[in-house]
């Protein structure tokens, strides 16, 4: 206090004081927490953007990996809310682009130069990856992204509410639509699809025996078995034995862990969460045909990583996701089972992950092999809103599924025009 | 007052400052003063502004997907894309009938909530800060609050609990747009969020009128309440009226953020025009031309829907409008 008083506080002294705040303010936050994933390395700074994991301890995994990488010092971006595409591709367009980032194989990212080529890091090692998820990252010869989960997706049931309600396990539209309706009672509804139901829009198409696009990148979703799909969601949507609106979406288990629904649709990382809530009383099946032509269909999403092409540290973000994804296997099976459940797209991980061996972890694996359908790299996100469009006007919205389709159609073929001519 | 009564005389010349303590930095030069307090926010202004809006036109005529730096010229390809090959047209039309709703009625509510704290006798500072606080409440906040605690479809939402006290069935108010119930959601939000800074400036006005001429209404006979109102009060209220419905209508087209957080992006309903630009050029389609070409049309709409209103409310003609 007194060497304060002693000072001679006039304006000069103020504004040089206050340039001098603002100077030190501007170097703290320099300093501050800039998501540096505490790593260790010297010399070339790279960043890393990931989407936020709903899993406890998978932030810290991450930044627990950089941080062990010596070559190079990454900093992470750990990026919460529901915008992680937005930022991801925001930030792509500046000059602090991550050198790293995960996403899902896209043909535009490769078309508009956006992502390196990555198939020299994998080919030593491209026979121990799932063949289909190599496919799905390949355009033209060159692979474009490795993959690092897989994500099966399929329904999650509570056994002890079967029983309850004598009912079996669906294996066809109609039967889930019955299901629900037996199951739904005044304080629990018969299933949840998501508050949206763009989590099954995928889905609808395999199981009533269609595909995105097909192998000459044409429409091949619009069907009649995919119509009557549309109609009978539409049918299950205003039944009344859907839950609608609930707090959390399809892929958080609270909606089944808390007893709001008999079935959830959700991916396989809610396991582990589930289990915990409801310990044996769970089950799970692939979602049911639709139609006669139509078969059981599990989704597998996931995450890749991928290197910005026009980065400023190219060949040091190759050998960092070269040594993370391709080399540190330990770490790579940590990030599939110690969280969420996923299941290692490298054959020789997935095979010795021994938390998937046995009992629901081993039916989801099953479920992937036998039902999965993969990512095609070609039907891009433009293309995936104009379907979710489709659910939201003919299955949501009382239109019809054929000009539904049909206006689908028109954009689709747009996109499809814009990446293939 | 001295300002008046010297106009259009010889002014005395300003006095000369003293060769010998001449005035020197910041009090005596009156440019850098200017530029000192007006450049940091002139030079944000061009940056964030005049540059993005020449930029996004410069755009529109580009094919520029995945990219900001373009180089085909593609003509006038994005403008007609975004409006015959996309849902731009739909918000357009469907946010007309949006603000043809909520400005009326946002403008209603702020003024009887002016007058009704104008009137108050105690604890006036009080009701005036209960109005006024939500408005420093973001729309994202609000929006969740809204969402996932309020209007949440389950049965211990707040709605649907006090809804089940009289036997009513539990309401999916965003997920199922049949019926509508998603407008009760934004509406709500928007008018709890929207009066209170409304009221504030009618409040204001409020009180710049002279209470002269309430007394000379009453010495000619007018009853108080509805027709002093209307042919005292509202009249005065004029030129604040303009602003606020000016104000309004340019929030109701711009907006984003309590749609995007309630309704979502999959839905092909309640999707503002910001938000399907959005769409286009930030979320899935990256496509940057066909955004910014919706962008330059939702500013031209934006701009001549503002004259319309200034040709019909006198926007600028300041105290003859009166």
């Amino acid at each position: 206090m007194s060497a304060m008083s002693s000072t001679n506080w006039n304006r000069r002294n103020v504004m040089k004081a206050a340039m001098g705040l603002a100077a030190a303010g501007g170097l703290a936050a320099c300093g501050g927490n800039n998501g540096r994933g505490g790593g260790s390395g010297s010399g070339t700074a790279l960043t890393q953007y990931f989407h936020a994991y709903g899993e406890a301890g998978t932030e810290q995994a991450i930044k627990r990996y950089a941080a062990a990488y010596k070559k190079a010092d990454v900093s992470t971006n750990w990026i919460t809310g529901n915008n992680f595409e937005s930022a991801l591709f925001a930030a792509l367009l500046t000059k602090k682009a991550p050198d790293v980032f995960e996403f899902h194989p896209q043909l535009q990212l490769v078309k508009s130069g956006q992502v390196a080529d990555l198939t020299d890091l994998i080919n030593p090692v491209k026979d121990d990856f799932n063949p289909n998820d190599i496919k799905s990252h390949t355009v033209d010869g060159k692979i474009y992204g490795i993959r690092m989960i897989d994500d099966p997706q399929f329904f999650y049931y509570r056994k002890s509410m079967f029983e309850k309600a004598k009912v079996e396990v669906p294996t066809t539209l109609e039967e889930l639509i019955e299901a629900a309706a037996k199951l739904t009672t005044n304080k629990v509804k018969g299933v949840f699809l998501g508050n949206d139901f763009t989590a099954i829009q995928n889905v609808i198409i395999w199981s009533a025996g269609a595909d995105t696009i097909n192998a000459n990148n044409e429409i091949a979703y619009h069907t009649d078995g995919v119509v009557e799909g549309l109609k009978q969601l539409r049918q299950l949507f205003t039944s009344g034995n859907v839950l609608l609106d609930a707090p959390t979406d399809f892929w958080d288990p609270s909606s089944l862990n808390q007893g709001l629904c008999a079935m959830q649709w959700g991916g396989m990382w809610s396991m582990p969460a589930m289990q915990k809530a409801l310990g044996d009383d769970l089950g799970i099946f692939p979602f049911p045909k639709i139609g006669s032509a139509g078969k059981q269909s599990v989704y597998n999403g996931g995450w890749s990583i991928f290197v910005n092409a026009k980065g400023k540290n190219v060949e040091a973000a190759k050998e960092y996701v070269k040594w993370l994804w391709i080399d540190q296997k330990q770490y790579q099976e940590d990030w599939a089972t110690s969280y969420g459940f996923h299941i290692p797209p490298r054959t020789s991980i997935a095979n010795s992950a021994t938390k998937l061996k046995t009992g629901l972890p081993a039916e989801g694996v099953k479920l992937f092999t036998d039902y999965g359908h993969f990512d095609n790299i070609a039907y891009d996100q433009t293309m995936q809103t104009a379907f979710a469009e489709v659910i939201a006007s003919s299955v949501r919205k009382n239109g019809n599924p054929e000009a539904a389709l049909d206006t689908c159609d028109k954009k689709v073929n747009v996109e499809l025009k814009k990446l293939f001519g | 007052m001295s300002t008046t009564t010297t106009r259009g005389v010889a002014q005395p010349a300003p006095a000369k400052a003293s060769p010998a303590r001449p005035r020197r930095g910041l009090r005596g030069n009156a440019t850098f003063n200017f530029w000192l307090f007006t450049g940091p926010f002139l030079i944000g202004l061009v940056i964030f502004v005049f540059v993005p809006i020449f930029w996004s036109v410069w755009l529109s005529f580009f094919d520029a997907r995945y990219t900001v730096t373009p180089s085909k010229f593609i003509g006038f390809d994005n403008y007609k894309q975004i409006l015959t090959n996309s849902n731009f047209p739909d918000s357009l039309l469907t946010f007309t009938v949006f603000a043809a709703f909520i400005v009326p009625t946002t403008w209603a509510l702020s003024l009887g909530l002016a007058l009704l704290v104008n009137r108050l006798r105690f604890m006036r500072a009080f009701f005036r800060s209960v109005f006024f606080l939500p408005t420093a409440v973001s729309y994202v906040a609000a929006a969740l609050i809204w969402k996932m605690s309020i209007f949440s479809g389950v049965r211990f939402g707040l709605m649907n609990t006090v809804l089940g006290w009289f036997g009513v069935e539990n309401i999916a108010y965003l997920a199922n747009p049949s019926p509508p119930w998603y407008w009760v959601v934004i509406v709500t939000l928007r008018l709890w969020i929207q009066s209170g800074f409304y009221m504030i400036l009618f409040l204001a006005a409020l009180q710049n009128i002279p209470t002269e001429l309430y007394e000379a209404a009453a010495i000619d006979g007018a009853k108080p309440g509805w027709q002093t109102f209307r042919h005292i009060t509202l009249p005065q209220l004029r030129a604040t009226s303009t602003a606020v419905i000016l104000l309004l209508l340019v929030a109701a087209y711009q907006a984003f953020d309590e749609f995007f957080n309630i309704i979502g992006q999959n839905a092909t309903w309640a999707q503002t025009p910001l938000m399907e630009l959005y769409k286009t050029a930030l979320g899935t389609s990256q496509d940057y031309g066909a955004g910014s070409a919706g962008a330059v049309i939702l500013s031209l709409l934006i701009c001549l829907v503002t004259l319309i209103q200034g040709k019909f409310m006198g926007f600028g003609r300041g105290e003859d409008s009166k």
